[in-house]
């Protein structure tokens, strides 16, 4: 029974970063239709710079993540002004081929710049430690996650629903064309979405790197591949299914390492993905589809 | 106020609207009549930014929209309320009233507006708090027309208002035009239902096939026993009927 409930609470801990991921990726494409193949490299750099702040510039924690936090969003922003904004107006594949392009050269720029070993890092000991429930003990890693998520996503709702800029972004997220034919500036808000993308990457790339204490150029290719399938099965254009997506992916992969036999637990992504394509087989628009077509700007 | 002068748009090598020139004064309602497919919806697309002209003018108080994006145009005092009404369904009625004055800063003026309006359509103000996706199809259109006043535009562009609405609710999207007309409101109403159109505009223009085939006051229509058959046929109208 405590084995069971601690596989709960990994399982809820995974889930909700890859809800994150998944919410970072989502909340892009259902405003502008882009899946951007480069979301994994803003998490990446994210963690280089924590790892770099920390470790290597002997930041405190505190000031770390600030820092983290400060160039996620400045590098969402930036790939939003020079990558995605020049070519927002062209054909569709053009933005598809402009985000494969971006991914690769800052993964190579990575490797070029920060070399293809791994960067360790000793975060605050709280984060390598246990909270005693009787006679279960939880990782406060896992706690503060699924804390984390559940902050961030309250934060979302509440700017979507409570605040001017949120209501047009949902606005602009259903019917783009429509919301600017009643003045709610394109650039603002999908410079927001890149932002909010920003802040998503920054907690990402936190528990990634508190989950190994390392950070190496590949570090968030398989949680973003995973994000990209909680975007997907969770039923393009929409937030709630994207969290609904990413969540189910992570709580299966550890439900997956839970139950895999020995023999079989190195095919655990290829078991989750098979899983993700017979989903799609029997329900290929999603758990929870978009309310929009998606339209382009 | 708006002066469209040789406007030419095209959906890749097709041409929507073919040198189409127009224009509205201050005060007038300015009906665009013809059948589907005669540029109707094209040009008040391109004349709100949402589609790109490959060439002419739209002049606003002397300004070319046809520089701008939508979310300038609606700046410049131009709304736009297209066909199908295009509420945001998932929204309030109240939230999407809110959004039709994303470009005002005066908020108790806002509020002020949105009673204005609420008091023109007593149904919107029964379901104020309700999701407007619920709303049926005469309720969206009078949200969609409460929602383009609250930018105050001095020039409303109105796309087949009645489409889809049943006789009733036809009738009280024209009382509310005319209500509109009689507050000054400049009104370019793009239109199928022909007679109701001729009830309320001042001047009319007929495209056929992306040209205006005929231009001239809406009264000497209204008595015209060939316009209506000529007009669903796409034909110019006879020139009796344009004397």
């Amino acid at each position: 029974m405590i084995t069971a409930i601690s596989y709960l609470i990994d399982a809820i801990s995974l889930g909700s970063l890859d809800a994150l991921i998944a919410l970072g990726i989502g909340v892009v494409f259902g405003l502008m239709g882009l899946v951007n193949f480069a979301y994994g490299d803003i998490i990446t750099l994210g963690a280089y710079t924590l790892v770099g702040t920390i470790a290597a510039l002997s930041f405190p924690f505190a000031a770390g993540i600030l820092v983290l936090v400060v160039v996620t969003v400045a590098i969402a922003l930036v790939m939003e002004r020079v990558a995605f904004r020049p070519v927002r107006e062209a054909d569709p594949t053009t933005m598809l081929i402009t985000s494969f392009a971006l991914s690769y050269t800052l993964q190579n720029l990575e490797i070029l710049v920060l070399g293809a070993r791994a960067k360790f890092v000793a975060l605050p000991p709280f984060f390598s430690s246990f909270t005693t429930l009787g006679p279960l003990q939880i990782p406060n890693l896992s706690l503060f996650v699924i804390g984390m998520t559940v902050v961030l996503l309250l934060g979302l709702r509440f700017f979507l629903k409570r605040t001017s800029l949120g209501v047009q972004m949902s606005a602009a997220a259903a019917d783009f064309a429509m919301a600017r034919l009643l003045g709610v500036r394109a650039n603002r808000v999908i410079a927001i979405a890149f932002g909010i993308s920003g802040l998503f990457a920054a907690a990402a790339s936190f528990a990634l790197v508190a989950q190994l204490g390392q950070v190496n150029p590949t570090l968030s290719v398989l949680p973003v591949l995973i994000g990209f399938a909680g975007v997907i099965i969770g039923g393009l254009g929409s937030l709630a299914g994207a969290t609904l997506g990413g969540f189910a992916l992570g709580f299966l992969t550890t439900i997956l390492q839970a139950v895999l036999p020995a023999s079989l637990s190195q095919f655990r992504d290829a078991v989750l993905f098979t899983l993700v394509i017979a989903f799609l087989l029997v329900r290929p628009q999603g758990l929870l589809p978009g309310r929009s077509s998606v339209e382009r700007v | 106020m708006l002066a469209v002068e040789d406007l030419h748009v095209f959906y890749g090598r097709v041409a929507g609207v073919r040198g189409v020139t127009l224009e509205v004064a201050e005060g007038e309602i300015v009906g665009l009549l013809g059948p589907n497919g005669a540029g109707k919806s094209t040009t008040l697309a391109a004349i709100a930014g949402l589609v790109r002209a490959r060439s002419g003018r739209v002049l606003m108080r002397g300004e070319n929209l046809l520089r701008l994006v939508p979310e300038n145009v609606v700046r410049m005092g131009v709304a736009l309320v297209p066909e199908n009404r295009r509420i945001f369904g998932h929204l309030t009625v109240q939230e999407n009233l809110q959004l039709g004055a994303t470009i005002r800063s005066d908020r108790a003026a806002v509020e002020e507006d949105v009673q204005r309006v609420l008091r023109r359509f007593p149904v919107l103000q029964r379901l104020y708090k309700a999701s407007a996706g619920g709303l049926s199809g005469g309720e969206q259109q009078q949200l969609a027309i409460g929602r383009a006043l609250l930018s105050r535009p001095k020039l409303l562009l109105l796309d087949e208002p009645s489409l889809g609405l049943a006789p009733l609710l036809v009738d009280r999207v024209f009382e509310a035009i005319a209500e509109l007309r009689k507050e000054g409101t400049t009104i370019l109403l793009a239109e199928q239902y022909v007679a109701r159109t001729l009830e309320v505009a001042d001047r009319v223009y007929s495209l056929s096939r992306g040209r205006v085939a005929f231009a001239g006051p809406a009264a000497a229509l209204r008595d015209s026993a060939d316009f209506e058959t000529n007009y669903l046929l796409g034909l110019a109208p006879s020139s009796a009927a344009a004397s």
